[in-house]
């Protein structure tokens, strides 16, 4: 069971992507995992081959607990073996269904989906209970009457979040000595920029200006590597890769804060759909583990708001947190002239024992001369 | 018209807040502090009236989307052609 962000520490099995036999590739999702953050999907670390599944659907176990065995298909494997041959080699192991036998992912009886459509239930957004996660009329019931009742939906869900997230941020505050640092950035040429850009744009392109600012974000990390990454075994380990956590709060309450995976190397009409994507599944509850467990730094925005600056709490074994506040008009002084400017506050939570408030100030003056060339992000 | 409309607004909102009570939402409230709406919610409302109206809505138009009344209004005359789709090229 992988440790899917420092608040979990345990998940249960909902269903097995992959069987016995199956080939694996890194990246393949290989199962589902329930946990307080919704139904996750699990990604293989490396390739290979499942040979055996350990734990068996419905099981709650701790994080670390082997779930399966995953022989490896690495360099010692001669290039020549085709996928289909170790595949073969290790069916006799498989009790399960042949794997070309199985349907699309999402398994949901004839009654279900009937019962679905006449409630205006989104079948996406459940979990099965059924024989290999399958949904059932009885799911589809239950979703429906969660729907129906505001606030109610899931409470033990809430409340699990609720703990982790206690805990998780208790032992930020315990654990890492925050220094907080803001300044305010000028977003006239950011805001003009957006706007000309959107008006040319139809409405399935058009960008929030929150992709702006995480992506000048990641290209400022470049810059200052130092703020990128995780604190381990008493020491600052870079991350491998800028991949940016980013805060979202769900309706009803909590909040998730997976990744998008190389944000700097991401162009922002691309990095908007995948925000708009991850935002969509956070909400409901389908997330990939990767996306969980990868981030090297966490942006929050709540400028949607109205909030001035947001000074965050770390989240480890990251070492750094950036907030965003609204993006309003002010008196702005430039020049020897006072005019009237967008402006947004943007502030950095570092980990002191990774960095000092001087290279966190490098960071906030990278951000800021990032984000006055829009055209470049 | 306006009451088919109305329908297609409505839907659209509770697909993005699926706990509010269709029958609830006011006409005058702003829908973002009704339904407690961000701006990622609130693009998504805008790509579902483009996508089920198939209507260009400039964002300079956005204001007019932010109650139940005004929408419906603004979205009656796109569709009926009163106000002029703007041309993309002479933006």
């Amino acid at each position: 069971m992988p440790s899917l962000g420092a608040d979990m520490e345990a998940g249960t099995l909902i269903e097995w992507v992959k069987h016995p036999g199956d080939v694996i590739a890194h990246g393949d999702i290989i199962a589902v995992v329930d946990t307080d953050k919704g139904a996750i999907e699990i990604e293989a670390f490396e390739d290979g081959v499942l040979e055996t599944t350990v734990i068996a659907p419905g099981q709650l176990v701790p994080v670390g607990t082997v779930m399966a065995m995953i022989r490896p298909t690495g360099p010692g494997q001669p290039a020549v073996t085709p996928p289909a041959e170790p595949a073969a080699a290790a069916a006799p192991l498989a009790s399960e269904p042949a794997p070309a036998a199985r349907p699309a992912r999402l398994r949901v009886s004839p009654v279900a989906r009937g019962l679905a459509a006449t409630l205006g239930v989104d079948l996406t957004t459940i979990a099965g209970t059924g024989l290999q996660g399958a949904i059932t009329r009885e799911d589809v019931e239950r979703a429906a009457a969660a729907a129906a009742r505001p606030g109610a939906a899931a409470p033990d869900r809430l409340a699990a979040m609720r703990t982790a997230i206690a805990a998780t941020m208790s032992r930020s505050k315990r654990d890492i000595p925050h220094y907080y640092l803001s300044t305010t950035i000028d977003m006239s040429t950011a805001v003009t920029w957006l706007q000309a850009e959107n008006a040319k744009r139809a409405v399935p392109e058009r960008l929030l200006p929150a992709v702006l600012l995480i992506k000048a974000v990641a290209l400022a990390l470049g810059e200052v590597p130092q703020l990128n990454g995780h604190w381990l075994e008493g020491r600052f380990q870079p991350g491998n890769g800028v991949h940016v956590g980013v805060a979202i709060s769900l309706r009803g309450g909590g909040l998730v804060a997976p990744a998008l995976h190389h944000v700097d190397r991401t162009g922002v009409t691309e990095l908007m759909h995948r925000l708009q994507d991850l935002v969509a599944r956070a909400r409901a509850g389908s997330l990939r583990s990767s996306e969980l467990s990868d981030a090297t730094i966490t942006v929050t925005n709540l400028g949607d708001q109205g909030v001035e600056a947001a000074f965050g709490i770390i989240y480890p074994p990251q070492v750094a947190l950036i907030g965003f506040g609204k993006i309003a008009e002010r008196p702005w002084a430039s020049a020897g002239s006072l005019g009237v400017r967008p402006v947004v506050t943007a502030t950095l939570s570092g980990d002191h024992r990774a960095t000092d408030g001087h290279r966190g100030g490098v960071f906030l003056r990278a951000l800021d001369r990032r984000l006055q060339s829009p055209e470049s992000l | 018209m306006p009451e088919g409309i109305a329908a297609i607004v409505i839907q659209a909102l509770t697909r993005i807040a699926p706990e509010v009570n269709p029958s609830a939402i006011e006409s005058s409230s702003h829908f973002r502090d009704q339904l407690d709406l961000d701006s990622m919610d609130f693009l998504n409302f805008v790509q579902a009236l483009h996508a089920r109206l198939g209507i260009d809505i400039p964002e300079a138009d956005y204001p007019r989307l932010c109650t139940l009344e005004s929408a419906v209004a603004y979205l009656s005359d796109r569709v009926a052609g009163t106000v002029p789709t703007p041309d993309p090229g002479s933006r």
